[in-house]
């Protein structure tokens, strides 16, 4: 960043996007309820956090949800590149498009056109709202983002990979899981953790496919700050932003060594020219 | 030897059930009344509402338009950094990013309060308390601080492919720095522009939380409206479906006009 103006400008916009998240942090800390009078160091709101049966039982919905989905996403979605990857030209238009509906649709009209199919399956036939229309709900909005992530790595694959595996002995079977599997796993993984984080994340689609009976982290933190004020939110916040600011860190951290490496591999390859 | 197309069979299965259908018994939802006989009464029932729908549209433009002024000197910024600058910038853009919504605007439902911390502070200099929540204002705030990096991310990856050697060849050849930007930067940003204002308009325009915490129950917006109509006291997907119905035209019509602007790599976020 070269001229004094554009960091200001810079430190002016990332304090606005962190210093609401750091004031609600310091606040956890505080002994009254009060947030804006700082009576005292405190970690009452912790422990009070850590004993909330209903928080603790949505937290573990949130994971259990998460995991089914995202795995069941990843499958789904997997299959759905490796078949679309084989399709002609219409075929894939039609279902590229379809997949691309729930990323641009807004999330409350995914949200209540799926309640109302819930709705329907309840009237006819021998279901509930709970972990299955969570589940269900959570995979729709997955799949299209493992099926974004895959579908590069199978165009950028080498046509030949599957040829050469069976050159050395492979049958069909063999070559699909030595050859292929390994080589768009990348795209997979990152498929499935893009899953996994939009279904912890997500509030307006299970809000309205949760029902009364399961409750998912978001819809309680949601139905907190509507009854009444408790800075166990806070608490709360907290620790999500320390988890999430950790894995981000190290991610780049990691990444900027790698980074650096390539850098200094390359300069240093350009001065062995010079030499040269 | 390319993988079987048959694989694919369950996942058009999949949307068919979980997203075509649907948004067809949306469809059919706001086409009928409740004993199932077609009806145009949810579609005209729409002109109570024609404030609520307009506050919207309006409330949705002008978080997204102050998403574009702040984005794009800050995407630029970020473009122009050092390799290792740019990572860190980005990382440190998307921290806040994956915090739940919810806590994000309950950040600011704590700072904007009557005795919040912003009128606690500006007590101390002899100023206020102001209303500073539960207003038009607040609601707008809180779409622009949850959907900025939305528009920042996409327009910061265009801006990094523009070739720097491209804007110093527009400089020696005399631009102004207004003229490098409207000229040079500018029309190359388009496809990030679009993607950047379809991902800030979309989830502004359908909110229902961001008006309900900040706006006080006096800033309704169409997605209040809707989700009332689902799990609140008045109870009627007829009518529900029927505003799910304009939104997703709403949402359509906005697309198409931004789509235009050609963008052929899918930025997503």
């Amino acid at each position: 960043m070269k001229s004094i103006s554009s960091k200001i400008y810079m430190y002016i916009l990332y304090t606005f996007l962190y210093l609401p998240i750091l004031v609600l942090i310091v606040f956890s800390f505080n002994q009254s309820k009060s947030r804006a009078n700082w009576t005292g160091f405190t970690l009452d709101w912790y422990a009070a956090l850590f004993r909330d049966e209903r928080i603790l039982t949505s937290l573990l919905n949130t994971v259990i949800i998460a995991v089914c989905a995202s795995v069941l996403a990843t499958v789904l979605g997997t299959m759905a590149a490796l078949g679309i990857n084989s399709m002609k030209k219409t075929g894939k238009a039609i279902l590229m498009g379809v997949t691309y509906i729930p990323v641009i649709n807004p999330e409350i009209i995914m949200g209540i056109s799926l309640m109302i199919l819930f709705k329907f399956f309840v009237t006819h036939f021998h279901f509930q709202f709970g972990f299955a229309t969570l589940i269900l709900a959570h995979i729709s909005f997955d799949v299209p983002y493992v099926i974004y992530n895959v579908l590069p790595k199978l165009r950028a694959m080498n046509p030949n990979l599957v040829e050469a595996a069976q050159d050395l002995g492979c049958n069909p079977r063999q070559a699909f899981f030595k050859a292929v599997i390994p080589e768009i796993m990348p795209g997979i993984f990152s498929g499935f953790l893009m899953a996994l984080t939009y279904s912890i994340d997500d509030f307006v689609v299970s809000y309205f496919t949760s029902g009364t009976n399961v409750e998912p982290l978001s819809v309680t933190i949601e139905s907190m700050t509507r009854v009444k004020v408790s800075p166990k939110i806070n608490a709360l916040s907290a620790i999500i932003f320390v988890v999430i600011a950790a894995i981000m860190i190290i991610r780049n951290i990691i990444e900027n060594k790698k980074l650096r490496h390539d850098l200094a591999l390359s300069r240093a390859a350009r001065n062995e020219g010079v030499r040269r | 030897m390319k993988a079987p197309k048959s694989l694919a069979i369950p996942y058009a299965v999949w949307v068919l059930i979980f997203t075509v259908v649907p948004l067809g018994l949306v469809v059919g939802f706001a086409m009928t009344d409740q004993d199932g006989s077609l009806t145009l009464e949810n579609i005209f029932a729409m002109s109570e509402y024609m404030s609520v729908l307009f506050r919207s549209i309006l409330f949705a433009i002008i978080a997204t338009v102050i998403c574009l002024l702040i984005a794009f000197p800050a995407s630029y910024i970020i473009s122009r950094a050092s390799a290792i600058n740019q990572s860190t910038l980005v990382v440190l853009l998307m921290v806040p990013m994956w915090i739940n919504f919810l806590l994000r605007t309950y950040a600011w439902m704590t700072l904007l309060e009557q005795n919040g911390l912003i009128n606690r502070l500006l007590g101390l200099i002899g100023l206020g308390p102001y209303n500073l929540i539960n207003n038009s204002g607040a609601v707008i705030l809180g779409m622009v601080y949850n959907y900025l990096p939305f528009m920042i991310l996409p327009l910061y990856s265009v801006m990094v492919k523009i070739d720097q050697s491209i804007i110093e060849a527009a400089q020696d050849l005399g631009s102004n720095k207004l003229r490098l930007v409207r000229k040079v930067i500018l029309p190359l940003s388009m496809p990030g522009i679009s993607t950047g204002v379809i991902a800030v308009f979309v989830p502004s325009v359908s909110t229902f939380i961001i008006s309900r915490m900040l706006g006080g129950g006096t800033n309704d917006l169409i997605g209040d409206i809707i989700e009332m109509q689902f799990s609140g006291n008045s109870y009627n997907p007829h009518l529900g479906s029927a505003m799910a119905l304009v939104l997703m035209i709403i949402v359509l019509f906005m697309m198409s006009l931004f789509n235009q602007f050609g963008s052929e790599e899918d930025v997503i976020l």
